[in-house]
């Protein structure tokens, strides 16, 4: 079949009679950090989050590691999957949100031992003991105990990356996960997710931060208004860019300096 | 004019069965009613937009007339569509329904507290939709939905007195009773609030201790 962690086709969306994606066609490389970088309101939210079943596209496939998510062709067409079939498909899939997303009432050990308690039935003990090695590797083991309210944006925006591996999924979704930081906090995540792309995890990510992009990115997809219009290792894409919308991006959204001085 | 409160408390065991059904009907007509009108708002919540409009219509209803009203239909009009009850089943019956049309407007706003975003970090690490519900929804609206909840459960505390006028032999109709045939009727009307009181009282103590547990629990 396909070699690729995820296989997009011809996927559109729209919301009423908006249209936010445009016949989407993208191929995420397995091990490999694919970068989705565009204007504001270009789709790359929607396209992250379909990649994780949070939209529904109105047509098109997307298939995880081969599998199709969230719809399944039969011979009458497709037809919406099982919870049951969605949740084994999903599990392959961590999702990393730019507002975090912590549960309040939970401590940060408790959301990340969550779904090993209640999805892989583990007994509290074993699944506070790995939720515990996860916050190790993101560097809070010894804020386990504390409630997210008690954690700077940062250190919760760690716990959630923690939450999200916890389950072994092998491919990460991030929607641009330091925008909602001062800047002083983005060093700590961006580093976290550094690791994890060493460690050949499959990522794609949405962000503004281009150095992040340009130095750890194995690849960028330029997107504007709900079309793929540029996709290409971030050399090509960064370095001399010939597309003029993304030049025009890239002049205007962005402080491109920090790449040509590297 | 002297009160005289002895020949009130000279029925001290019939007031007693009183306070013993109107305790009955209200525990566990306010339990049916959390019950029911959780069920509901779920229903409303995760339904569709069909399950939505055709539960809104009732609970609007319910809403919208005096609980007396809704009694009197249930136990006068109720034999017209072969539905005969017994004065204490149809006040049950009644009190919980109409609580939980007022449930289900607790919970639906609790629902609509909990940010979309939690919600869909449980879907994302594979919870089904009744974990979600029950270890992230339900907890992070509780400190929201306990506030009206008790005021509800004093509302329908003081709401049981109606149903003596469907000859439900609860505190209002026993103390009242006693009032009229031995010549005291206020003082019997001033025991009653005086009862009633108390019961307020008493939840009221009983739901601050659930806050304080609940607001410990969260740590906000
Ligand atoms: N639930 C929704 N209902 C209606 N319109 C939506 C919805 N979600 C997104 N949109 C619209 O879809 C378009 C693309 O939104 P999206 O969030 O994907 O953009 P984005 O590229 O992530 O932008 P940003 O950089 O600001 O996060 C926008 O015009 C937005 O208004
Ligand atoms: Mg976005």
């Amino acid at each position: 079949m396909t070699d690729s962690a995820i296989s997009i086709k011809n996927v559109s969306k729209q919301f009423g009679d908006t249209v936010v994606l445009r016949d989407i066609n993208l191929e995420v490389p397995r091990g490999q950090v694919s970068c989705l970088i565009g204007p504001s309101g270009s789709g790359k939210s929607t396209l992250l989050r379909c990649m994780a079943f949070l939209e529904e596209a109105n047509a098109g496939t997307i298939l995880i590691e081969g599998e199709p998510l969230g719809f399944v062709e039969g011979p009458n067409g497709r037809r919406k999957q099982t919870a049951a079939e969605l949740r084994r498909t999903r599990s392959k899939i961590g999702m990393v949100f730019q507002q975090f997303n912590l549960w309040p009432h939970m401590t940060a050990l408790g959301n990340v031992a969550a779904s090993l308690r209640r999805v892989r039935k583990m007994s509290r003990k074993d699944a506070e003991e790995k939720a515990m090695a996860q916050l190790e590797k993101v560097d809070l083991a010894p804020r386990a105990h504390h409630y997210p309210s008690q954690l700077s944006g940062g250190q919760q925006q760690r716990v959630a990356i923690a939450r999200a591996l916890a389950l072994d999924p092998t491919i990460m979704l991030f929607d641009e996960p330091t925008s909602a930081l001062d800047p002083e906090l983005t060093g700590e995540v961006l580093n976290v997710m550094r690791t994890l792309a060493d460690e050949g995890m499959t990522m794609v990510v949405v962000t503004h931060e281009i150095g992040f992009a340009a130095s750890v990115g194995n690849n960028v997809c330029f997107l504007d208004h709900g079309r793929l219009l540029f996709h290409d290792t971030p050399e090509k894409v960064f370095a001399a860019p010939r597309n003029p919308r993304l030049e025009q991006f890239l002049d205007t959204y962005l402080d491109r300096g920090a790449f040509l001085v590297q | 004019m002297s009160f005289d409160f002895a020949v009130i408390f000279a029925k001290g065991p019939q007031i007693l069965a009183g306070l013993g059904v109107t305790i009955l009907i209200w525990v566990v007509g306010t339990a049916l009613a959390v019950v029911l009108g959780f069920l509901v708002a779920t229903a409303r919540r995760f339904g569709g937009r069909l399950v939505n409009t055709a539960l809104m219509i009732p609970v609007e209803v319910l809403r919208g007339t005096p609980f007396l009203v809704q009694i009197f239909l249930l136990y006068f009009g109720g034999p017209y569509i072969g539905l005969r009850l017994d004065p204490i089943t149809a006040g049950l019956l009644g009190l919980s329904i109409y609580g939980a049309a007022y449930y289900s407007e607790i919970f639906r706003a609790g629902y609509l507290s909990v940010p979309p975003g939690h919600v869909e970090a449980a879907d994302c690490v594979g919870f089904s939709r009744v974990q979600t519900i029950l270890y992230i929804q339900l907890p992070e609206m509780a400190l929201l939905v306990l506030p009206p909840s008790l005021n509800m459960v004093v509302i329908l505390l003081k709401d049981t007195a109606l149903l003596s006028l469907i000859t439900v032999p609860e505190m209002t109709m026993t103390v009242s009773a006693i009032g009229s045939q031995q010549y005291a009727f206020v003082e019997s009307i001033v025991v009653l609030a005086l009862v009633y009181w108390g019961l307020v009282e008493l939840a009221n103590a009983l739901g601050r201790i659930a806050e304080r547990k609940i607001s410990k629990l969260r740590l906000t």
